[in-house]
């Protein structure tokens, strides 16, 4: 048994098979610089991609059926296509070495289906890349990172959003990364997930390769490779005890949050995904608090089109059935990036080109997003807000584009709902002007976390500051209560979805500064719940 | 030269998979098939070219056939397309 620490950023026990998580990692080959030898190569490569692919489908056949297999089926005839073995031998006769020419013209291909104005066949990019990154791995001697069948435990040194979007989420016990702080994004989708996870954990990579069964304690932060048979006991009564208390729990699903002096307060779910609103529906979330919408943007490599938007949005609308949902629009930048957005690198990503001020750069990233909200607006009941405001002229640009898209969808024949427009009160500039902006906004909802970053100036993806980024700060507790007492005065409502949103120690003083709206990941809902239903307030 | 059309039924249109049995099936022939839809024209023996058209249901497919079996090939494929599309 080896065992060490980490920051746990869920609660949970979770034991099962580790996997270490690598980038598929490719050095090419030597060239022979002769391409008589190298078009040779390449060939037989496609023939090994042929002869994988060919096992891939018998077995997707059994398990999914022909239908679904059907796309492993594609991937094999892509190989045989001329367009594609031709630009090959082209460039293989131009002295490129084989696996830089088979994965370039996959790339090309890639481009011409990421560009078409289909969004199934621009889905289709990733099969184009995923089959020539095949061929290049075998000219190079790499097998790629393969998933395992069933549910494991993730270990990684971190985790980019772009990767952990395309992970098997249902299939994921915990996850365990050697960086990574607990507001970074593992830490927000481990709590979406209800998993127990470790972040900034000291755990040896090579250990993990060689596990056999790997162990998380969320509750403690300890971790444990082939635990011993005490341990495990210990570790396996915990999570009976974990359970049993969520099942206590269960006796506050469908009331109403409502403290004993009659304060109702709201208390709704942070998402990212149609899949999070049944995460939410599942948690008895009383509504949307924060759909954080860029996660709709990432893990793909052109812009998503209005109309899967606007599915995204509607379908989400539908899930909640009619309960509030507050979208935030695109907040991108920072420790979110998107290569094809073609934004310039950042010495201070921060403090840079990111959340409402990529959107008042650049209207054609911004306006389907909008059109999108005003469509999906029929469906449900939505709000939106934006992020990182500073000043009120930003808020106000922000609205009349929004004006103008919905006098646009009107007169296009579209149904549109009404859709109050709020402020994420994310920078100490807005939290002070406060006063101000709450004459223009239909409501404010704090982001904690960013808050809390901006007025500490201290980097909340550093892991080094840990002891430095308080939440609990005076000067950002001040803000709090300043922000809550703006929106009262205005007549509007205010709330925390940030991740202070599900902190217990805060609950009643945020009820008493005047927040009546709660947000927090899915899984914390009840027990906020019996907090706020225990509380004198 | 051999020509016919066909309107796509398959509410998906031309995706991935009757992309694919297509080809399979062009491929059988001798005869040089090209597929014209109102989106552009492709090789039918050429998988990335036919699913590039991103043809949709409703659409109107001209298959033209020529060769050595081109009477065999249109009739083939054009039993192909109503079966499958």
């Amino acid at each position: 048994m080896i065992q060490g620490s980490g920051l746990p950023v869920f609660p949970g026990v979770a034991i099962g098979n580790g996997v270490v998580y690598r980038k598929a990692q490719r050095q090419a080959a030597a060239p022979s610089g002769n391409p008589k030898q190298e078009q040779e190569k390449f060939d037989q490569a496609c023939a090994t991609a042929k002869e994988q692919l060919s096992a891939l489908y018998e077995k997707a056949v059994k398990e999914l059926g022909a239908e679904k297999a059907a796309i492993v089926e594609v991937q094999m005839l892509m190989l045989e296509d001329l367009d594609y073995l031709e630009a090959v031998a082209a460039e293989i006769a131009a002295g490129t070495p084989a696996a830089t020419a088979a994965s370039e013209c996959g790339e090309g291909i890639a481009q011409v289906f990421a560009g078409l104005d289909d969004a199934y066949m621009q889905a289709r990019a990733a099969d184009i890349r995923d089959v020539s990154q095949r061929v290049a791995d075998i000219l190079c001697g790499a097998d790629g990172f393969r998933l395992p069948d069933g549910e494991f435990l993730l270990i990684a040194e971190d985790l980019a959003p772009s990767e952990t979007i395309q992970l098997p989420r249902e299939r994921i016990l915990a996850f365990i990364t050697r960086q990574g702080s607990s507001s970074s994004h593992t830490a927000i989708l481990a709590r979406t997930l209800n998993i127990p996870s470790l972040v900034q954990a000291n755990i040896s990579l090579e250990d993990a390769q060689n596990a056999h069964i790997v162990a998380v304690d969320g509750f403690t932060g300890n971790w444990y490779i082939d635990p011993d048979v005490e341990t495990t006991t210990m570790l396996q009564k915990k999570k009976e005890e974990a359970a049993a208390g969520r099942a206590a729990l269960e006796a506050y699903r469908g009331r109403k949050s409502v403290t004993k002096s009659g304060k109702q307060i709201l208390l709704c779910a942070n998402i990212g995904s149609p899949e999070d609103a049944e995460l939410a529906m599942k948690g008895d979330a009383e509504g949307v608090g924060l759909m954080r919408s860029e996660f709709l943007y990432l893990g793909r490599d052109s812009l998503p089109t209005e109309e899967e938007l606007f599915t995204a949005y509607r379908k989400v609308a539908e899930i909640m059935q009619g309960r509030p949902v507050v979208i935030r629009t695109l907040d991108i930048g920072a420790d979110k990036q998107a290569d094809y957005l073609g934004l310039d690198k950042e010495e201070n990503p921060a403090l840079g080109l990111r959340g409402l001020r990529i959107c008042l750069t650049r209207e054609d990233i911004f306006r389907p997003q909008l059109r999108a909200i005003y469509r999906a607006s029929a469906y449900g009941s939505l709000s939106m807000m934006f992020p990182m405001v500073a000043s009120p002229w930003e808020l106000r640009q922000a609205k009349a584009l929004c004006m103008d898209v919905r006098r646009e969808l009107i007169a296009e024949g579209h149904p549109v709902g009404e859709v109050p427009i709020g402020v994420m009160v994310e920078t100490p500039a807005a939290a002070v002007l406060a006063e101000q902006l709450a004459l223009e906004a239909d409501f404010f909802s704090v982001g904690t976390n960013d808050l809390t970053q901006y007025t500490l100036a201290v980097d909340r993806q550093n892991a080094n500051l840990g002891k430095f980024y308080d939440p609990y700060h005076p000067a950002v507790m001040s803000l709090l209560g300043h922000i809550a007492k703006c929106a009262k005065a205005a007549g509007i409502w205010a709330g925390i979805c940030g991740e202070l949103g599900a902190d217990p120690k805060l609950t009643e003083t945020f009820i008493k500064m005047g927040y009546t709206e709660l947000s927090m990941a899915p899984g914390r809902i009840l027990e906020t719940r019996k907090l706020v239903c225990e509380s004198e307030v | 030269m051999k020509e016919f059309t066909h309107v796509i039924a398959d509410p998906l249109g031309l995706h991935a998979r009757p992309a694919g049995l297509l080809v399979k099936a062009a491929a059988a022939y001798q005869s040089t098939v090209t597929v014209t839809a109102p989106t552009g024209k492709a090789d039918a023996k050429r998988i990335m070219a036919v699913m590039r058209l991103a043809a949709k249901q409703g659409m109107e497919l001209t298959v033209t056939c020529e060769g050595p079996d081109e009477e065999a090939a249109a009739a083939g494929l054009q039993a192909f397309l109503k079966e499958n599309l």
